[in-house]
């Protein structure tokens, strides 16, 4: 058994977890696509081999997955899809259910986690039966639920391992890929038969009135709210049961469908020619939840807001000793055009620092800043400066940088490595010298690196001294070609240390300018008499507010 | 395995608080310990910037047969609250009739390592659900370092005392 991953939330924990098994052998991957490539080879050399990722994950993986569909299979091959509906932690909400009519690969759906452990068993067996990777699609709710597991008895495969040259099934040039797509639409042809029969796919018969076509997490949703009605169960969401669907519509007066995100089981039942209630396009926006099912089902509108909704929200903060502060603050002083990535820094976009301009996905910051740049007259190209951690460079943004070398649009790129994958979790990459099992292994040189793919300087820094990292910014500002900037420090949350003990104001010197709340520091807050206090007990000691501060109220 | 009872009555518990408090370790020992005690038990919760100081909730539901992981709003028994703020800020989940559960002023001062807030929040929760003070040390010797375990006892043991109250579910 194989696993690899790229951390991402909600599908983090897979591998976490699958770390602890000693007999499974599973690695982090620098981005999700390695990983499923990673995860091809184990599997052409009969292994049986899972990957995870969040939804966006799969955008990147997209590439090998499309192909994986024509080649098939020798091990068993599990995609798991993590979605994010409701976007808790992610940048939007794709419903990657249409990735298994994309690919034309078979989609199970647990609806909880009793059901994960059991599908996962059957996706391996469908997936080696059918020859066919296996989409395993889950959300948030499934992924960040706990409910009742009953441990089955392990089985351990008895396999040696080998890869068998076949050049037909293997090499996807036109000729043999012309070839293997007829087996793919055949495949799917006896999927469809094989949706009808797998049990997971279930009519369960109860109030004639109501009749209800679900999968996932909504299941649970319908049961609390209506759990007397006639349901038809999808385990297996794609291709789906379509003779299983008419005779169920048969038996019940009225139907509905009842899923969250796109209306994808809706019209392909409506494509069935079928009369089905689906639900409000408004409900295509965000996760469903008992209550909006109800509406779904009784047409009234509750005027409830949706859970998760309320007003007023505690906004996340970067944590008080965060090295990205330090960067942001000076960004922010200088009034700098700043392109973003995904992490935690993309909290730098947040009031007070409001220094962050753009976040689209894993890797764009360095390509948005070469467009700007490519386009801005050159005065203003001047302001132009891309920031990206460092598990997220070593995801995706190494081709941008060499874009920038290579078009010569270079302007300064800030690459914050603290040393982990901090915003789900603080998980191990190529540049922190540890393997997802605990071994230590080699380790990125990004300033080597960034030399090698074509910068013209590059220049470390350390976050804690404002005046380095002005005078390091100021410097690559005024270079002309492709400057890079390392921002080294630690995540708190991996070294777990308080770096200096906490400071204190003196109330006597402060004069309540407020310039240190500048810095958007959870451990600094305005006392009654408009004066800064410190929190001793959130402070960490990294002292950015008393150089930042002007009559040396702060120690 | 120990045999279970199956109990009838359903408990929805809203937890909420800030990062870092503890509200998902909390949710997870009132899960273990509703387990043990042979309720059907599903949890939600949303933790991917948990950790960052935003908002924390969790859902914990036990009963004979629980379906949906989620708390509908306006049917929760009890709304744990670890910051007042985020209390207030969820009170509409809490039933007619339920009530919220906070710890009284100078809960903190007592405790010897302010890190087990959250179980001394949990303690007090404890008096008010059918489930043996056992089963509750068990959990939470399950889900803390064990070289923390002394101090999330007492920490555990000053709610239970404080959380006798005078709500009835």
């Amino acid at each position: 058994m194989f696993a690899a991953a790229y951390p991402g939330t909600p599908s983090t924990e897979i591998l976490e977890s699958l770390a602890t098994y000693e007999e499974v052998d599973c690695q982090w991957s620098p981005n999700e696509k390695v990983a499923l490539e990673v995860a091809i080879g184990a599997s052409m050399c009969g292994a049986r081999s899972l990957v995870a990722m969040k939804h966006v994950g799969l955008n990147v993986a997209s590439d090998a997955l499309m192909t994986l569909s024509y080649t098939g299979i020798k091990g068993g091959l599990v995609v798991v899809s993590a979605d994010d509906p409701g976007m808790h932690s992610s940048q939007n909400e794709q419903d990657n259910r249409n990735y298994a009519k994309f690919a034309k690969i078979p989609m199970l759906e647990p609806s909880d986690s009793e059901e994960t452990r059991l599908f996962v068993c059957r996706a391996f067996q469908i997936s080696e039966k059918y020859d066919t990777p296996v989409l395993l699609r889950l959300t948030t709710r499934i992924s960040h639920s706990k409910s009742v597991v009953r441990p089955a008895v392990r089985r351990k495969l008895e396999r040696e391992m080998s890869f068998d040259k076949d050049i037909a099934k293997y090499v996807m040039v036109p000729a043999n890929a012309r070839l293997r797509h007829r087996l793919v639409e055949k495949r799917l042809d006896r999927l469809s038969a094989f949706s009808e029969r797998i049990a997971i796919n279930r009519i369960e018969s109860g109030d004639r009135r109501i009749g209800i076509i679900t999968s996932g997490i909504s299941y649970h949703y319908c049961k609390e709210v209506a759990s007397n009605a006639s349901y038809l169960k999808l385990g297996m969401s794609y291709p789906l049961p379509v003779n299983k669907i008419r005779e169920f519509s048969k038996t019940v007066r009225r139907l509905f469908v009842v899923e969250e995100l796109d209306p994808f089981l809706e019209e392909q039942i409506r494509a069935l020619g079928l009369k089905v209630q689906g639900k409000p396009i408004e409900l295509r926006c965000g996760e469903l939840n008992p209550e909006l099912v109800r509406e779904i089902l009784t047409g009234r509108r509750s005027h409830r807001k949706a859970p998760g909704a309320e007003g007023g929200g505690r906004a996340p903060v970067m944590c008080p000793g965060c090295g990205h502060r330090g960067i942001f603050y000076v960004l922010s002083r200088l009034k700098l055009q700043v392109t973003g990535d995904i992490g935690c820094y993309t909290l730098g976009a947040l009031p007070p620092l409001n220094s962050l301009d753009t976040c689209i996905c894993m890797g764009a910051a360095i390509g948005n800043a070469a467009g700007m740049s490519r386009v801005l007259p050159p005065e203003k190209r001047k302001k132009v400066v891309a920031v990206i951690g460092d598990s997220t460079f070593l995801h995706a943004g190494l081709p941008g940088l060499m874009d920038m070398a290579y078009n010569q649009t270079g302007v300064t790129v800030i690459i914050l490595d603290n040393s982990t994958t901090a915003m789900t979790g603080r998980q191990d990459h190529p540049g922190t010298g540890r393997t997802l099992k605990g071994k230590e292994t080699k380790k990125v040189d990004y300033e080597k690196l960034c030399l090698a793919l074509g910068a013209d300087s590059v220049q470390t820094v350390d976050p804690y001294d404002l005046e380095a990292v002005r005078q390091a910014i100021s410097k690559a500002m005024e270079e002309e070609g492709l400057s890079v900037i390392v921002s080294r420090r630690e995540c708190v949350l991996v070294s777990r240390k308080r770096y200096a003990p906490a400071l204190a104001v003196d109330a006597e010197k402060c004069t309540g300018c407020m310039l240190c709340m500048k810095l958007g520091c959870p451990a600094m807050e305005v006392t009654e008499e408009e004066k800064v206090e410190i929190n001793a007990l959130l402070c960490n000691g990294c002292g950015l507010c008393s150089q930042v501060c002007g009559v040396e109220a702060i120690y | 395995m120990t045999k279970r009872r199956a109990k009838r009555r359903k408990i929805d518990i809203f937890l909420t608080g800030i990062g870092g408090q503890g509200v998902l370790l909390a949710s997870e020992i009132i899960g273990q310990a509703g387990l043990s005690a042979g309720y059907d038990v599903k949890k939600s919760e949303v933790h991917g910037m948990s950790q960052r100081g935003g908002s924390v909730t969790s859902c914990v539901r036990l009963g004979r047969k629980v379906y949906s992981p989620l708390i509908e709003r306006g049917t929760a028994d009890i709304l744990v609250a670890l910051n007042p703020e985020e209390g207030r800020r969820h009170i509409g989940y809490l039933r007619s009739g339920g009530f919220l559960l906070e710890a009284p002023q100078g809960t903190m001062e007592r405790l010897k390592n302010r890190r087990t807030f959250n179980i001394a929040v949990l303690g007090m929760l404890s008096a008010h659900l059918d489930i043996p003070e056992k089963l509750w040390i068990e959990a939470i010797a399950a889900s803390v370092p064990s070289k923390h375990l002394e101090d999330n006892k007492e920490a555990f043991f000053i709610g239970r005392e404080l959380g006798g109250g005078s709500h009835d579910l």
